[in-house]
Parts: structure tokens; sequence; C-alpha cells
């Protein structure tokens, strides 16, 4: 188990060093100048090429593609993301603001897609085949379907609009007025679980039918054990490996959805920063969330991944 | 045991049938399946026969007719700017069907050629290159997609580019997946002994034998590519403006939700319609080629 921790820590390590290797050249490709976008925002056309010529060595990046490279990542390690090059606010500080904001719904809808997707997607195969089975397999196959960002205009039109039951848009921090939060992350944490939600479902349905067919789970029927201790005890200890290394897809998901759902909502969370971030061609901005987004991705999918030690005993000799 | 798998044998001789009817016989059983295939194909007809079909130009504004109800001169009513909803949803089933198919044989190519090399040569191919898909699946492909896009500026061939690099990394994995297990088979080792060269052994050997799960992956993934540029589109990055998309239709219509829902709700139902269409399709086109791929994507 070890050996297998630690080879994952180093796959993980250089999947990283990867990830800011495209981050970085991806940023320094992306078109616009960000100091003339800068000058024409800020000051007169009256700059000369010596002013921008200061400007951009004063940022550094005037240097090559090399040293800019170390220099950024020396810094992001030591906890520096930079400022932003348009608005010169400090991406770090952004970025803790921003960022609670953003995991508090996405763990939120990932919790959720968990504890409702798994029981249904259960439900459904020991149901194989009644109207449960159809009716939750229809919902799946919808769930998957729905554009989460119309999901989310639907239910502003709806709860919002029509019902005056819930706030359409913000975000207040739970620590300030925990009831206004909880009012405001419904909508979103709902629109931002259901694609999750309906792939857990469908996910776990065919994994179960497949292991309710496996030998030892017959063997357990032949026991006389309860369907209760077959299913829960035999069948979805195995059928849920399929379904974590799904958990670990949708999450990547979720992160990516949440980018839409923040604006329809209009919550300052990391998803919308990035957006914003590209439409002002703030490099550093971009770089920063993008950056940040792949280290949580990459650090849950290998708690993931470590899970499936303690689920599948077998994959520790490998 | 012996008799069980003889008689077996012997029934299935003179009920053989040939596999294209086998594969219509399984794919037409489902009523769903059935029901998306005529919404293929409904939508196929809008997108290639929109001029004809829609009843107004998509960008003809007639600033007499703004925001109006649905009516009999506009179905779906108009927008902010006058235009017919209903044919700029016609004229939108083009942009995402376009859309859809290119970005996904985008994606496909390059995740199958990056997949069949590093599950075929091992090693350290395999290695270098699983790593870098590693990369990429960190990012969520609606990411990968955004950023290429602002890289690369709008326009539709672009927003294809991007998806395509979006949805990529899934196609690797999986073919990478096919072609380690397969280069084991005896087939590919008696290629070899006959002097095959590896580009022969692994297009004429390797590729096709790894095809079935890819087909089923990649109606699969129609779908998933439309929303994607739905996404995009909803975003404001992507398409020219004043190209119809469904994606910038929803969000065009956003501010009127009070006044005209049905501005942001028509397209966000044709959307949904079109990508449950491919993904229904999808599940019966795998289980027609084959069953046993149930629940692997």
């Amino acid at each position: 188990m070890t050996t297998y921790i630690i080879r994952r820590i180093l796959q993980m390590i250089l999947v990283l060093f990867i990830v800011t290797i495209l981050v970085f050249v991806a940023m320094r490709l992306l078109p616009g100048d960000p100091i003339l976008m800068f000058l024409t925002q800020e000051n007169a056309e009256s700059i000369t090429q010596e002013e921008i010529a200061k400007i951009r060595h004063e940022l550094g990046l005037d240097r090559s593609m090399l040293v800019q490279y170390f220099d950024w990542i020396g810094h992001v390690i030591t906890g520096d993301l930079g400022k932003s090059i348009i608005n010169h606010y400090d991406i770090a500080d952004e970025v803790k603001y921003r960022m609670p904001i953003s995991l508090h719904l996405g763990a939120l809808a990932f919790m959720i897609s968990i504890i409702i997707g798994i029981p249904l997607g259960v439900i459904a195969a020991i149901r194989r085949a009644t109207w449960t089975d159809d009716v939750l397999t229809s919902l799946g196959n919808l769930g998957i379907t729905i554009p989460t960002f119309w999901l989310g205009i639907l239910f502003i039109y709806a709860f919002g609009l029509k019902l005056n039951l819930l706030p359409i848009f913000g975000y207040t921090s739970p620590f300030e007025d925990f009831w206004r939060n909880s009012q405001e992350i419904i909508l979103p944490v709902f629109c931002l679980a259901v694609p999750a939600i309906a792939s857990a479902v469908r996910l776990t349905r065919s994994s179960m039918l497949e292991v309710m067919r496996q030998d030892y789970v017959r063997t357990a029927w032949s026991k006389g054990l309860r369907e209760r201790r077959v299913v829960m005890k035999h069948a979805l200890k195995n059928g849920l490996i399929p379904v974590i290394t799904l958990k670990g897809i949708s999450l990547a998901h979720i992160v990516g959805g949440s980018v839409l759902i923040e604006t329809v909502f209009s919550i300052p969370g990391m998803g919308r920063l990035a957006v914003d971030g590209l439409f002002a061609h703030d490099y550093s901005v971009v770089q920063a969330t993008v950056l940040i987004v792949a280290v949580v991705v990459l650090a849950s999918n290998m708690l993931i991944d470590l899970s499936y030690g303690w689920l599948d005993p077998r994959i520790r000799y490998h | 045991m012996n008799t069980t798998i003889q008689t077996t044998n012997i029934m299935e001789v003179p009920n053989r049938v040939s596999p294209l009817r086998r594969f219509f016989r399984v794919f037409l059983g489902r009523k769903v399946v059935v029901f998306g295939t005529l919404v293929i194909l409904g939508f196929a007809v809008c997108a290639a026969f929109s001029e004809w079909i829609a009843p107004y130009p998509p960008n003809y504004q007639d600033f007499n007719a703004i925001l109006l109800q649905p009516a009999p001169e506009h179905l779906l009513g108009t927008d902010s700017l006058g235009r017919d909803t209903l044919s700029r949803i016609i004229f939108g089933s083009r942009t995402a069907i376009m859309v859809g198919v290119v970005a996904l044989s985008i994606a496909a190519g390059i995740g199958m050629t990056l997949g069949i090399t590093a599950g075929y040569f091992g090693g350290m191919t395999y290695a270098v290159i699983m790593r870098i898909i590693d990369a990429f699946m960190a990012f969520p492909a609606l990411l990968i997609a955004l950023t290429v896009a602002a890289l690369l500026g709008g326009g539709i061939l672009n927003v294809m580019i991007a998806l395509g690099i979006g949805m990529m990394p899934g196609f690797a994995r999986v073919m990478c997946g096919q072609a380690l297990s397969i280069r084991e088979n005896d087939y590919v080792l008696a290629g070899r002994s006959l002097g095959g060269s590896n580009i022969h052994i692994m297009f004429r050997h390797v590729l096709p034998n790894c095809f079935p799960p890819m087909i089923v992956m990649m109606t699969m993934m129609i779908g998933t590519t439309i929303l994607a540029e739905a996404g995009l589109s909803f975003l404001g990055i992507g398409v020219d403006l004043g190209v119809a998309t469904w994606g910038g239709m929803v969000n065009e219509g956003y501010p009127y939700l009070l006044q005209n829902p049905i501005l942001s709700f028509a397209p966000g139902f044709s959307i949904m319609v079109v990508v449950f269409a491919f993904n229904m399709v999808g599940d019966g086109i795998r289980d027609a080629i084959d069953p046993r791929l149930r629940g692997t994507f």
C-alpha cells in the first residue's frame, strides 16, 4: 500500500509539472498584449514606446520564456500568485476570497450527488425492469442531457421570479448570514448536482446489475442471506469501484459547470474569475485560476484513487 | 456441460441472421431509440434546409415586432432586436450539429491517434503520452475549450478546434486501454512475424479491432459536445456574433426572462432534446454493437 501511495504521489507531481507547463505556454500564446490593453484603459494614447518598454520590464514580461516560467513557478510555490495585470489586485487575496465560495458550492453538489445518486442507482438495479427502474433511468438520462445553465434559468424563473421563494443571484458568506446563504445556494448547488446525480444513478445501476450476476452474489443468495445483506455487503462494495472512478471525472465536471452556474447566478467564485480574466486578457489571473482548478482536481482524483485501495484489496499489490 | 454447448450450437446455426439485420433489430427494438433517431433526422433536415424551412432569415430585424409573444406570424415570438425566435432556432440547429460533429471528429482523430500510439508502443512512449493526457484531464473540458477559444479567437472553426481539444483526452484514454489489450492478441504477433511494419500493424490489425467501443464512445459524446458548445456560446465565447447559436440565444433572452421567457426557454429546450436524442441513439448503437459495453460509458 505504501509503495502504491508513494508511486501515485510521484506520478501526481509529474502530472502537476506538465500542467504548469501547459498553463504557462497557453497563457503566453493568448492574443492581445495585456500591456496595450492596460494602457488604453488607463491613460491616453500619448504614451511612448520607451514607456511601454519600461512597464513591460517592470512586469518582467521582457525576459526569456524559460526565466519567466521558473520565476512564476518559484512564486507560485511560495503562495505568491502575482498581481492582476489589468486591475492590480493581489491574485492570492482574490483567490482566498473566492476559493471558499466555489469549494462550498462544489463540495455540497458533490456530496449531494453521492448521497442521492448512488442509492437511487442501487434501487433502480435491484428493482430492474419495474416502473421504479424506468422512472429512475429516464430521469438519469434526462439529467445528463439538460444544459445546467438553462436549468438555472428555469429555476430562477420558477422559484425566484414567479414564486418569489428564493433569491436569484449573489452570495452571502454563511458566517455573516447563514439563513440568507442557505437560501442563496440552494438553486446553484442543485443545478451543479443534477448532472452528477444523473451520471451516478446511471453508472451505479449498470455496475450493480453487472455485479449482481457474479458467482459470489449467487453464493450469498444461496446461503440464505437477506436481500439487504446481499445487496449492501456483497454487491455494493464491488459495484462501487467503477462509480468511484466516475466520481473523479464528475468532480472535474462540477468544477467546469461552476463556470456556467456562477455566471448564471452572479456568484463571485473561481469559475467567474477565470471567465472574467479570459475576457480581459488578464494572463496572470487566468493562469492562477486554471492552475488552482487543476491542482484541486488532481488532488481529489488522487484521494479517490487511494480509496480504491480500501475498497478493492487487489489494487494494493499492483 | 458438453451436451448443452452442443445443443446451443445446433440451435443457433439455422437461426443465424446477418449481422446488419441483427444490428437493426436490436437498435430499433427500443422505442426511445427510434424516437431519438427521428429527432436527429428532423434536426438534420432543419440544419440542411434552414433557408427553406425557417419562416424568416436568422438576422432579419423587424423593429415593429420587438419582444413579441408567440403569435401566428411568429410562432415562438421575437427577441429584443425583432428577430424571429423559431427561425433562429432552426438556423441554430445547423451550428449545433455542425460544431458537434466536426469538434467530435477532431477530438476522436487526435485522441485516438495519441491513444493507439501510446497503447501500441508502450514503455516510454506510453508514459510520456499518458502523463500529458493526465495533465489535460486535470482541467475541466469546458475550461480547456474556453482557453483555447480565447487563444484562437472567435469563429466557428476555432470553436470546433477548441472543443475538439477539450474533448480529446477521453478518447485517448479509452483508445489506449483498447490498444494495450489488443496488441497482446495472436494476430498482432502473426502480423509482426510476417514482417509487418508498426504502422501497418497499428492501422490494419489494432485499429479495426478497437473500433466497436470507439464508435459507441463517439455517438455517446456527440451530445456532450453539443452541450459544451452551448455552454461556450452561452458565455459569449465562440461562434461569431450574429450567427444563431442555441446557447447564445439562451443568454440573449435571459435579461427578458420576465417579459418573454420563451426567448430563453425555447433554445434551451432544443439543446436538451437534441442532446437527449443523441444519447439515446448512442445507447441503442452500443446495445446493438456489443451489449457487453453497457455501463462502460
